[in-house]
C-alpha cells in the first residue's frame, strides 16, 4: 500500500503541450507513470509524446478513464484548471504551478469543500508544490525520480527541494519511501500536514514519517496537536527558517513570520511537546530515521 | 508588497472610505514651499515609512500654522526612524504626507486579513485602537472580534450590524460604519490584498467616523491583474533586491558575509540555518528558481557579489527541474564573466549530478566541491574567516 498514488493511477496532464508540461510529462513517462494523455484547449485530437491530447478534462476522462490530474498551466489559469479537473470527476488533483493569487485559491477551496461535502471525494495537492511520488509505482510531479526508493518512510513537506534533500538522505541510509507528498508553500492549499499525516497513519506500508515544515502560518502547530492525539508512528521533523528575519517573505508566499505568529521557535516547541523528533540540523534527519527504523527491525529479527 | 499610507488612502478614496482631507505629499527633491496648504488648520505632518509606531518615533507632528507645517515637513524629509517594528534598523523618510488635523474622541482598530486555516478573509476588530493589536491580542484576547467573510458575497448586512453593535458604534455613525466595513472588505477582495488595516479608525469630537491611517499589503502573485499596483515602486526592497526581482530572482539582503545561491525557497532558508549552525552568517537569501538558465545563474552571481560584505559564496543546488549540468555550466560561465574574487563552494545533488560535478572538476576553476549541505556550510564558514 501507499497513499494517493499507486500502480493503478492513470494521469492526465493539464498544460501538456507547454514547455514545462512537456518536459515533466516526459520525465513521468520515463519513470514508468501511466500518463494517459493531456489537456490543451484547441489541440484536441492531436498527439503529444505519443499520447492523445484533449480539448477539455471531461473529454480526457471519458476517453481514458483517468483518475488523477497533474497541472502545469500558468498562474492566471491554474485555479480554473483545478476546478475543471474536479468537475470532470478526477479524484486526485496535483497542481505544480507556482504563483497563484491567494484569493483564487480561497475561491477554489470554497468550491472543493462544497463538492466534498456532497461526497465528491476530491483531494487537491498544492499548488506551488513538487507533486507526489509513490516510488516504483507512480511519479506525478517534478521531483528527480532516481533519488527515491521503495520503502516504509512517508515524507510530507512544504518545500520542493527540501523534500528532495530529506528523501535523498533516507535513500542514502539504505531505506526507502512509501509515498512522498509535497504539499506546497502557499498560504491556502489543498492537502495540509494533518490531512497527510492521517493518510500515513492509516497506511500499512508506512512505518515512520518525515515532516518538513517552515516558518509562517500555523500548519506545524496543528500537526503537533494531531501527532499528540492520534499518531502512533514515529514522526521526524525539520522546520526551515530559524534564521529568517521577521516580516520578510522568504520566497514562498506562505513563509513569512508576522508578529508573534508563525515563528520557528513556536513550531519546534509544539512538535517536541507532541513527541515528534525535531532535528536542528537538516543533514541529520535521514540518520535519525534510520536509527529508529533499523533498531526496530533488529528487535523484530531478534524476536524471530 | 506594502503600500505607504498615502498610497493606501488613494485606494480608500476610490472606495468612498471616509478620510481626512490630504493636502499633498512631499517627495524627494521637492521644496516644502510647493505644498499647497489652506483651510483653518491645524495640519498633521506624517512621515511615510513602512512601520507602525511612527508617532512615538517623531514621525507624526501637529502644526498650528502652514509655515510650521512646511518647516516640519522639510525637517522630516531624510530623517532616520527606528520604531518597535523596524527590528533596530533605521528607515529613511523619503516622502511626507500633510493632511488635515482633527480632534479624536475615540479610537478603534479594524483590519481584514486572510485566515489561512479557514481559507477565507476575516475581519479583526477591537473597540480599543491606536495601540498594537498584537499587544492587545496578548494581554486581552477577549477584546478582539473576528468576523469571517465569504470571498464572493463580501461582508453581509447582518455581519456589519453585529460588528457595529459589538464595537458600540454610536447611533449617529452606525450607517457610516456598516458602509465603511463593507467597503473595507471590498478593498481587500478587489485589490487582491493580503492585509487591509485601519489603525486607528476614529470618531472625532465633532462626531465624524474617519479612517486616520491606511495600511495595505498586496498579494504579489495577483499583480498581473492589477496594472496600477504593479507599477508602484516596492518601498521595502533595496536596490539589489529590486534588480533581482526584475530578472525573476528572489533575493533578500541579510547581515552576514556568506553569499548563498540556492534553488527553492525552503532549501534556501535551510541553507541559511545550516550556515548559522556551522558558525557563520549568510549575506543573503537567494532562490534562483526552478527553470533558471545559464544566463540567470550568471546574473545571480553578479547580484550576490554586489554586496561588498560577501567573503565567500556557497552554491547549494538540488536539481529537480533544474539539472545539475546546467548549473555547473552556469557556474563556469559566470565565473569567467563575473570574475569571482572570493572562495566558491559548490554542492550539487540531483538530476545529472555526475555530469555537473565533472564539468566543475574539469573547468580549472578554483572552487571547492562538497557532497552534503553540512559539509558545504562548514567549508564556506571556514573560507569566509579572515
Amino acid at each position: 500500500m501507499s497513499i494517493l498514488l499507486n500502480k493503478k493511477t492513470k494521469l492526465i496532464v493539464h498544460g501538456f503541450t507547454g514547455a514545462q508540461g512537456t518536459f515533466h510529462a516526459q520525465q513521468c513517462l520515463e519513470y514508468g507513470s501511466n500518463v494517459a494523455g493531456g489537456v490543451t484547449p484547441g489541440k484536441g485530437g492531436t498527439q503529444h509524446l505519443g499520447r492523445p491530447v484533449f480539448d477539455t478534462a471531461r473529454d480526457a476522462v471519458r476517453a481514458t478513464g483517468a483518475n488523477a490530474s497533474l497541472i502545469f498551466v500558468p498562474p492566471p489559469f491554474a485555479a480554473d484548471s483545478i476546478l475543471e479537473a474536479a468537475a470532470a470527476g478526477i479524484k486526485v488533483i496535483i497542481c505544480i504551478t507556482e504563483g497563484l493569487p491567494v484569493l483564487d485559491m480561497v475561491r477554489v477551496k470554497k468550491r472543493l469543500n462544497a463538492l466534498n461535502a456532497a461526497g465528491g471525494g476530491v483531494t487537491l495537492v498544492g499548488p506551488n508544490c513538487p507533486g507526489v511520488i509513490t516510488p516504483g509505482e507512480c511519479k506525478a510531479g517534478i521531483m528527480p525520480g532516481y533519488i527515491h526508493r521503495k520503502g516504509s518512510v512517508g515524507v510530507v513537506s512544504r518545500s520542493g527541494t527540501l523534500t528532495y534533500e530529506a528523501v535523498w538522505q533516507v535513500t542514502s541510509q539504505g531505506l526507502g519511501q512509501s509515498t512522498v507528498v509535497g504539499i506546497g508553500g502557499d498560504p491556502v492549499q489543498g492537502l495540509n500536514f494533518v490531512d497527510t499525516l492521517k493518510l500515513f497513519q492509516a497506511d500499512k506500508q508506512t512505518e515512520a514519517v518525515i515532516m518538513i515544515g517552515e516558518i509562517g502560518g500555523a500548519a506545524e502547530e496543528d500537526a503537533a496537536r494531531y501527532i499528540k492525539a492520534e499518531m502512533t508512528k514515529p514522526v521526524f521533523c525539520f522546520v526551515a527558517g530559524k534564521t529568517a528575519p521577521p516580516g520578510r517573505r522568504m520566497g514562498h508566499a506562505g513563509a513569512i513570520v508576522e508578529g508573534s505568529a508563525g515563528t520557528h521557535a513556536s513550531k519546534v516547541e509544539a512538535l517536541k511537546k507532541a513527541g515528534a523528533t525535531v532535528v536542528d540540523n537538516l543533514s541529520e534527519i535521514g540518520a535519525a530515521v534510520a536509527a529508529k527504523l533499523k533498531g526496530k527491525s533488529k528487535a523484530r529479527a531478534a524476536r524471530k | 508588497m506594502k503600500l505607504l499610507e498615502y498610497e493606501g488612502k488613494e485606494i480608500f478614496e476610490r472606495y468612498g472610505i471616509p478620510l481626512l482631507r490630504r493636502f499633498g505629499v512631499l517627495r524627494p527633491g521637492e521644496k516644502p514651499d510647493s505644498l499647497k496648504l489652506d483651510g483653518p488648520g491645524p495640519w498633521v505632518v506624517k512621515a511615510q515609512v513602512l512601520a507602525g509606531g511612527r508617532g512615538k518615533a517623531g514621525g507624526v507632528k501637529l502644526a498650528r500654522t502652514p509655515a510650521e507645517a512646511r518647516e516640519l515637513a522639510g525637517k522630516m524629509m531624510g530623517m532616520k526612524m527606528i520604531t518597535h517594528q523596524t527590528q533596530g534598523k533605521a528607515l529613511t523618510v523619503e516622502e511626507v504626507l500633510v493632511e488635515e488635523g482633527c480632534e479624536v474622541a475615540r479610537e478603534m482598530y479594524i483590519s481584514v486579513v486572510l485566515d489561512r486555516k479557514e481559507a477565507c478573509p476575516v475581519i479583526i476588530a477591537s473597540a480599543e485602537g491606536g495601540m498594537s493589536i498584537e499587544e492587545l491580542a496578548h494581554t486581552s484576547p477577549e477584546k478582539i472580534l473576528k468576523v469571517p467573510v465569504d470571498v464572493e458575497a463580501g461582508l453581509l448586512d447582518f455581519q456589519a450590524r453585529q460588528l457595529a453593535f459589538d464595537l458600540k458604534i454610536p447611533q449617529k455613525n452606525f450607517r457610516d460604519f456598516t458602509a465603511f466595513a463593507r467597503q473595507l472588505v471590498k478593498v481587500f477582495t478587489e485589490c487582491d490584498a493580503s492585509l487591509v488595516e485601519v489603525n486607528p479608525l476614529a470618531i472625532t469630537k465633532d462626531g465624524r467616523l474617519l479612517a486616520l491611517d491606511a495600511k495595505i499589503v498586496t498579494d504579489d502573485n495577483a499583480l498581473f491583474r492589477h496594472k496600477d499596483l504593479a507599477e508602484k515602486p516596492d518601498h521595502e526592497a533595496s536596490e539589489i533586491e529590486k534588480e533581482a526581482k526584475a530578472i525573476g530572482i528572489n533575493y533578500i539582503g541579510l547581515d552576514g558575509d556568506i553569499g548563498c545561491m540556492v534553488n527553492g525557497a525552503g532549501l534556501a532558508m535551510a541553507t541559511l540555518d545550516t550556515v548559522k549552525m556551522a558558525g557563520g552568517d549568510a549575506a543573503n537569501f537567494l532562490d534562483v528558481g526552478g527553470g533558471a538558465s545559464v544566463d540567470q545563474i550568471t546574473r545571480a552571481f553578479q547580484i550576490i557579489l554586489k554586496d561588498p560584505k560577501v567573503k565567500a559564496v556557497l552554491v547549494n543546488i538540488f536539481g529537480g527541474i533544474m539539472k545539475c549540468d546546467n548549473i555547473a555550466a552556469g557556474v563556469v560561465e559566470a565565473s569567467k564573466k563575473v570574475g569571482i574574487g572570493v572562495p566558491l563552494i559548490v554542492r550539487l545533488e540531483g538530476t545529472n549530478v555526475k555530469e555537473g560535478k565533472k564539468i566543475l572538476a574539469l573547468s580549472g576553476l578554483k572552487l571547492e566541491q562538497a557532497d552534503s549541505l553540512w559539509e558545504a556550510a562548514q567549508k564556506a564558514v571556514a573560507a569566509a574567516k579572515p
